[in-house]
């Protein structure tokens, strides 16, 4: 019982970083219908920003909350910016050009980051994973019975830091002006680009908050695990895509559901089955639930119209 | 991506309607036992001539699906193991069998074949599994699901004693010879061109063109996407099984997500929807690297620059794509074969998609 308990608590907290990169690849899919497939190594460029901000900032201001804070801030906004650089070069001249091109692009762009990083010219760093800083210095803050469950201090904050964020979100989508403009984009481009809507700018912020999400999320992550690598991207990024196709890919809730639905049966086959096995359980996942109800637990396979 | 030329009535051709069925055949095998028996070079000219005709071979199967049909696959290396191992393990299962009626070397080459066919038709199946319920949705699925799909293999034969797990399958007889290679990447070319002009194949051209109005007239794209799939991953299923006959060990390292980018890359270098243009670009990026190696090898530079080129070449093939996407996606030929785009003073095949 206390076993199932504190298997519960591993695969909640993993899921809620995997609902952080699993928004990004919804909202994106909403406005633009693509899948961006490198949307996990912009994750992973985020991370190593904080990684080297880390570092920057010394041992002695990495403990306390200000330093997290700056590590965090510093990931989160360049990683948007990256993203943002990524949408107007790459993705934006090829708008109005068939999909599979779009698609082309960003899997180019997914290869030459995750490999691009594991060089070791100038400030790339390398293909060997390197081990992330304690920015949280790790506690045991609740202790069941003789240990039966525990419960770590990271968990706790980076659980906070992710539920944080998503309320954030949706706020901004339900509750603002942009976050209207944003469903309407995602509706029809066309219509609410005749209403007045300036569906580039709407789809370059999009891509902003889908990469400084990322971003926060990889640090959770990155924590976690206690390493940084250039491949991180590529799996981490293939699971949050796995939870937001199990929600209904487009679909935000949906993609939170996906991914705590995910976590824990990722943490329930490491737990009671064999932890090899853990990185194939989702692409398995994947292809049930594509097989089964290919819209997701909540979307809905839409006819495609002319 | 403009539309492929519109077949033209046929000129009168000097090949006798009878024999129009069988000529690839006629021509190809002469050709091919030449090419057999007058290779005796060194050891290393084989080795490149075989990977030359298993990346042909890998290149004109993806264009199948990636090219014609309009699908984007990125696990053709997962579907390359599978045809690998399996065809791998068969062999070896049957190292001490013989055909006593056969002399030694024609029977191994029929155990080989055997080989070859069963991992091919591992592979074919593997690629039904995968397709079907990826296919039934849009194509962007597809891309997901099979890099998911070369994940799974990885793991599956990592965690397999009979594959030999991490360290490979090794001690497979060595039947392959670039002959061999080559017969299949004759029969691979000649199934695809044979396919691009027949109705399945302007089937497949519909789907690519437009998924929505094909099915309205009358396309079962899902049946059509699927089997296009199912034969790609049979190819490459066969490409797999060569790969495993002629290089000394096998391991989940030789068939990862950098496999099938290289074959993604020689397929868009092409042109997505040409044949001869998969052949060129396969040639082409096989064979750079290598001389890449021995022009920096012979200016005698740092060695590591050599040993580099490997590594650096990733991230130029990342770049490659991006950069081809927004400057020319079309790719080297576009739809059409290399005949198409000759200069006018060469003899030309008549145009048209047969």
């Amino acid at each position: 019982m206390a076993q199932l308990l504190q298997h519960l608590i591993n695969g909640l907290a993993a899921g809620t970083i995997y609902a952080l990169v699993a928004l990004g690849y919804t909202m994106v899919y909403g406005v633009l219908k693509l899948i961006n497939f490198a949307h996990g190594d912009v994750m992973m460029v985020g991370v190593y920003m904080g990684y080297a901000t880390a570092f920057a900032i010394g041992r002695e201001a990495r403990g306390s909350f200000l330093g997290i804070a700056a590590v965090f801030a510093v990931a989160m906004l360049g990683c948007a910016l990256f993203g943002f650089l990524i949408e107007r070069f790459a993705y934006r001249p090829l708008r109005e050009k068939p999909r599979l091109t779009a698609l082309i692009t960003a899997i180019g762009i997914s290869f030459a980051l995750s490999y691009g990083f594991q060089l070791d010219i100038g400030f790339l760093p390398g293909a060997s994973p390197r081990a992330f800083p304690e920015i949280i210095e790790p506690k045991e803050w609740i202790i069941i019975g003789d240990r039966d469950v525990v419960v770590w201090n990271w968990q706790v904050i980076s659980f906070l830091i992710a539920v944080g964020l998503m309320v954030g979100l949706q706020y901004l989508v339900f509750g603002t002006r942009f976050g209207r403009a944003m469903r309407a984009v995602s509706w029809d481009h066309r219509v609410a680009a005749l209403m007045g809507i300036p569906t580039d700018r709407v789809i370059a912020l999009t891509f902003m908050l889908s990469s400084g999400l990322a971003a926060g999320a990889g640090l959770l992550y990155a924590i976690k695990d206690t390493s940084v690598s250039p491949l991180m991207g590529l799996y981490v990024g293939l699971k949050a895509f796995v939870a937001a196709v199990i929600g209904g890919i487009g679909h935000v809730p949906g993609a939170v559901v996906g991914a705590l639905v995910l976590g824990l049966v990722e943490e329930f086959v490491v737990g009671y089955a064999a932890s090899t096995w853990r990185d194939a359980v989702a692409f398995g996942f994947l292809i049930l639930v594509l097989l089964v109800k290919p819209g997701g637990l909540f979307g809905r396979v839409a006819a495609e119209k002319v | 991506m403009q539309s492929p030329a519109l077949p033209v009535p046929e000129a009168p051709s000097l090949v006798p309607p009878a024999l129009r069925g069988i000529l690839p055949l006629l021509i190809a095998i002469p050709t091919l036992a030449l090419f057999h028996w007058s290779l005796t070079g060194s050891d290393f000219a084989t080795y490149l001539l075989s990977v030359v005709g298993v990346n042909i071979i890998l290149a004109v199967s993806l264009n199948i699906v990636n090219g014609m049909t309009g699908q984007f696959s990125i696990g053709h290396a997962g579907f390359m193991a599978v045809g690998a191992y399996i065809a791998g393990y068969t062999s070896l299962q049957l190292k001490e069998v013989a055909l006593s009626f056969l002399p030694v070397s024609a029977s191994d080459q029929v155990l080989f074949m055997l080989a070859l066919l069963v991992g091919g038709v591992a592979a074919a199946l593997c690629g039904f599994l995968v397709g079907l319920p990826s296919l039934r949705l849009r194509g962007d699925y597809l891309a997901i699901v099979t890099l998911g799909f070369g994940e799974i293999i990885r793991v599956f034969v990592q965690n397999t004693d009979a594959f030999g797990r991490a360290l490979g399958l090794s001690g497979i007889p060595q039947y392959s010879s670039p002959g061999m290679v080559f017969f299949w990447v004759f029969l691979v070319v000649l199934a695809a061109r044979r396919l691009a002009g027949s109705s399945h194949g302007r089937s497949l051209w519909a789907i690519r063109e437009d998924e929505v109005a094909a099915e309205a007239m009358g396309v079962d794209t899902t049946g059509y996407k699927v089997r296009s799939f199912v034969f790609s991953s049979f190819f490459a299923g066969i490409a797999g099984g060569l790969f495993a006959h002629f290089v000394p060990i096998i391991n989940p390292g030789s068939f990862t997500f950098v496999r099938s980018m290289e074959i993604v890359v020689m397929v868009v270098l092409g042109g997505l929807g040409s044949t001869t243009g998969a052949v060129v670009a396969a040639i082409f990026l096989t064979l750079l690297p290598e001389g890449m190696r021995s022009l920096f090898g012979a200016l005698g530079t740092e060695g590591s620059l050599a040993q580099r080129v490997d590594q650096i070449r990733m991230p130029i093939y990342g770049l490659l794509l991006v950069v081809l996407m927004l400057s020319r996606p079309q790719g080297l030929f576009g739809t059409k074969e290399i005949w198409d785009v000759l200069p006018r003073w060469l003899p030309r095949k008549r145009r048209g998609l047969a």
